[in-house]
């Protein structure tokens, strides 16, 4: 009896395999079909429109708003953040530099950008999400480069490590508990680990990127906040400590690999 | 007195001048939503202890007393009972809700086994993250076997302490109802999990 379900078994896990290789593959497929043909495209000159045009009380464009490389310089930007700011005195992602320059530059009010700034299913995309996915997609093709140099932007490494680790909630998750191992799926959906370079590399040089199954663009921020929904924890804010150190956790373990935005995912 | 405050002052703030701790970083990075409250970001024992990489765990006297007490804790059935109903078990296992601040409350929580463990041969849709449990009942229904299985579902660190799975019993996620319906899925031997699938003849 034994031998014969061990054959069994080996019949059932080859067939298993075809199957969910299959799946794996009629995606890449697609992918590979699509080629640049990226649905986020249209998102992109939706973010371009955005970053020109006058906004807020202040009636200003984004084109003085300092990435990180001077102001209104786009180009390469989105690799080398997070990063420190001095004006700010504090180390940001795009989300929380975008906001910064909303509020500081723009004259518009935290609460009004945050009320919703990422979309929910069946909306059409947002202001952020636009801008995020036109600033990325002019570092595609550069290599990721976060900087720490600074002080705190090692500190924010340092926490963004330790959060990643850090258990709660009734189910006791981390973000390890799903990213923290290689060639793990749940369901059928690959997992990569987030603690190596290639699997960082892998994750972050793909977000912001369009999502087939919910037809929008959805940015690294989003990703860390739904993420923290499935971890049975509260709700995370854009561009707040704990957002911007596990994007630092993951730049630096991603950093030398080549951004390739927008990602187009299941 | 002012000397000795300023003393205090530095040797309390860190000089990143970040969060002190993960704990205070996400309380300062989050919103309570739902049924996602804020103390859900407090950690119990286990959690504090297991939140190292796999490197940095160990087997601490800690760690060794933690397991024990988890062990300890453990609440069996009053009425002896440990098998439910498998087809309700299947239910349990595949549901993959509950406890999300985007779920409804008030709809009993899913156990998602599926989600790290391939379980019926026929379900192609299963996660790697957990050893597979097809077949499972081959182990039988002896006393021990029946035992194992629920400390395992109830608290999984009283065996393997910082394993990567919910404690379902222990936090509350599951029934004791729907832990027997989840016991009987895995041990009946009329279980989808306990019958091979049929190569030659499907």
């Amino acid at each position: 009896m034994k031998p014969m379900m061990s054959g069994l078994t080996a019949m059932l896990a080859a067939t298993l395999t075809m199957v969910v290789g299959a799946e794996q593959g009629v995606f890449d497929e697609y992918r590979a079909m699509m080629g640049d043909d990226n649905p986020a495209i249209f998102v992109i000159d939706e973010g371009e429109e955005y970053w020109f045009e006058p906004a807020g009380p202040n009636q200003v464009t984004f084109e003085q708003c300092d990435l990180g490389l001077g102001a209104g310089v786009v180009e390469g930007a989105y690799a080398q953040l997070p990063r420190y700011f001095s004006d700010a005195d504090q180390v940001m992602d795009l989300e929380a530099r975008l906001v910064f320059c909303m509020v500081e530059l723009q004259g518009r009010t935290r609460e009004q950008i945050h009320a919703k700034p990422y979309s929910l299913r069946g909306d059409l995309g947002t202001e952020m999400e636009a801008l995020v996915v036109w600033i990325a997609e002019q570092s595609s093709g550069t290599a990721v480069a976060p900087a720490q140099d600074h002080p705190k932007e090692r500190a924010m490494y340092s926490l963004g490590e330790r959060l990643f680790y850090y258990r709660a909630g009734p189910h006791d998750f981390s973000c390890a508990t799903c990213h923290g191992q290689a060639d793990k799926r749940i369901r059928l959906q690959a997992l990569a680990n987030l603690s190596t370079h290639e699997g960082a590399a892998e994750a972050y040089t793909t977000w912001p990127a369009y999502r087939n199954s919910e037809g929008l663009v959805r940015t690294m921020g989003w990703r860390m906040r739904d993420c923290f929904r499935q971890q049975r924890l509260p709700e995370l804010i854009m561009g707040s400590e704990a957002s911007v150190a596990l994007q630092m956790f993951l730049a630096v373990n991603a950093a030398g690999a080549d951004m390739a935005v927008p990602g187009l995912k299941r | 007195m002012l000397k000795h405050l300023l003393i205090a002052w530095f040797l309390v703030t860190p000089v990143s001048g970040l969060a002190n701790s993960a704990a205070d970083s996400l309380i300062d990075s989050m919103t309570a939503k739902n049924q996602a409250t804020m103390d859900r970001l407090q950690q119990d024992e286990v959690q504090r202890l297991c939140s190292k990489s796999r490197a940095e765990e160990g087997g601490s006297d800690a760690l060794a007393a933690t397991r024990e007490q988890a062990m300890k804790r453990i609440e069996y059935p009053i009425d002896g009972q440990y098998l439910g109903d498998w087809a309700s078990g299947a239910k349990v296992a595949s549901n993959g809700r509950g406890l999300q601040y985007s779920d409804d409350p008030e709809a009993p929580n899913g156990g998602n086994c599926y989600a790290c463990h391939q379980l019926d041969p026929r379900e192609v849709a299963f996660g790697t993250l957990g050893p597979s449990l097809t077949g499972y009942g081959a182990r039988g229904q002896s006393e021990p076997v029946i035992k194992y299985t629920w400390v395992k579902l109830w608290n999984t660190h009283a065996y393997n302490i910082c394993s990567h799975m919910p404690r379902f019993g222990a936090q509350g996620i599951l029934t004791e109802q729907q832990l027997k319906d989840v016991m009987a899925y895995l041990l009946d031997p009329d279980s989808p999990v306990n019958q091979p699938i049929d190569v030659l003849n499907e």
